[in-house]
């Protein structure tokens, strides 16, 4: 081997070395690395019992509710299979939407409601003009009046 | 071995140097026509989004920036990697030319995202794993640049700074596949080589305009660094010391 073919292998063993010691690092901090916990999560009890954690999921239309001061705010989230329930006292974002994204900081209550402290909207990855939005709309609406 | 030996002579500075400078106002002009006809595109001809309204229009510069951080280290890890393989003086030059530019779009994504953030999601910051990988990004590059300049002896701190960036690379697959591995408040890619973009026509156009505007810069300001890295190191060669006399 010549000493550049012999720095090349080196270099390239190296790497990939450092590939699989990162993958295996990666893996081990999989559950730390989740950013927020699912509704299913949360109800199987994967999700921190003692500590603030984070909830993420759809906000379920026609769940989002009022309470008292008008400040208080109580919504389902969901990811289609579980869903809680969200209170939360302050400020919205302005993409929190029924049937959008949404990210809330608290804890789980005695109650069973999950006591949000921040609440943060999460954005899909679709972007398109408003009259592209109403058209599939249209579209969803008629195609559920015909079933 | 023919084309080996093409290549290998513009891994010489002394004929890199005017080829360099002949390319770089080809490619300084290409970067404002693109970006020219990109920001047109991003502020006048694109539509509003359906959910954020007018404040999405930071994809514009947001997402080129976020491209550019990323390939850009994978680039100067991959010069850096030729160079200790090779041991051509061009490779580091180049590697070095790079780092600063890809700090500044490091920056310039975290710094975007978080004006852009702070409106749509409802905070600046969240340590989630897109947005922390693209920090230590930005930290890996300014890690480069400090472990180059604090190496008196230049061929050693090339390979030192060299080492660190092809260390480093392996954050970039993480940053590109982190929302797609763990659940982030970031949101998943609109445009990817494998499926059709989710995203409005003249949105890409724009977007991908800004992408070829940075490009172009990027090309342009790293050549023209490379420049003044050649001339400094290779100020005792003979070559330098004719252009010098020429000039004068």
């Amino acid at each position: 081997m010549k000493p550049r073919h012999k720095r090349i292998a080196f270099i390239a063993s190296g790497v990939l070395c450092l590939g699989v010691a990162t993958a295996l690092v990666l893996n081990a901090f999989q559950s730390n690395l989740v950013f927020f916990h699912s509704p299913s999560d949360v109800l199987a009890g994967k999700a921190p019992k003692d500590k603030a954690f984070r909830v993420g999921g759809m906000v379920e239309k026609g769940s989002v509710k009022r309470v008292g001061d008008g400040l208080t705010v109580q919504f389902m989230v969901t990811d289609t299979v579980k869903t809680i329930p969200v209170a939360y006292t302050g400020t919205l974002p302005d993409l929190f939407r029924e049937g959008k994204g949404v990210v809330a900081q608290g804890r789980i209550r005695p109650d069973g409601v999950f006591q949000a402290s921040e609440v943060l909207a999460k954005h899909d990855e679709n972007y398109m003009p408003p009259e592209a939005a109403t058209a599939i709309e249209h579209a969803q609406k008629a195609s559920k009046s015909l079933k | 071995m023919f084309s080996l030996f093409n290549w290998f002579r513009y891994a010489s500075p002394q004929t890199f140097y005017p080829l360099a400078g002949r390319m770089i106002p080809w490619f300084a002009g290409a970067a404002a026509v693109f970006a020219a006809a990109g920001l047109y595109v991003g502020f006048f001809v694109a539509p509003t989004d359906a959910q954020q309204s007018e404040v999405y229009r930071v994809i514009f510069i947001h997402v080129p920036v976020s491209w550019m951080s990323m390939f850009i280290y994978l680039v100067m890890a991959a010069w850096g990697a030729i160079g200790l393989a090779f041991n051509t003086r061009l490779s580091f030059m180049m590697a070095r030319s790079l780092a600063p530019t890809g700090a500044l779009f490091a920056f310039l994504s975290l710094w975007t995202g978080a004006l852009w953030g702070r409106p749509t999601w409802g905070t600046w910051w969240v340590w989630d794993a897109r947005l922390t990988s693209e920090l230590i990004l930005l930290f890996l590059y300014l890690g480069v640049m400090a472990l180059q300049a604090a190496i008196d002896d230049q061929r050693r701190g090339d390979r030192a700074g060299a080492l660190l960036a092809i260390i480093g690379a392996i954050n970039v697959p993480i940053i590109y596949f982190s929302v797609v591995w763990w659940n982030t408040l970031h949101q998943g890619a609109s445009v990817s080589l494998t499926r059709a973009p989710s995203m409005a026509r003249a949105m890409l156009a724009g977007m991908l305009l800004m992408s070829l505007a940075c490009w172009m810069y990027s090309i342009a300001v790293s050549l023209a660094r490379a420049r003044c890295i050649m001339l400094e190191r290779e100020r005792h060669t003979a070559w330098v010391g004719e252009l010098a006399g020429s000039a004068s």
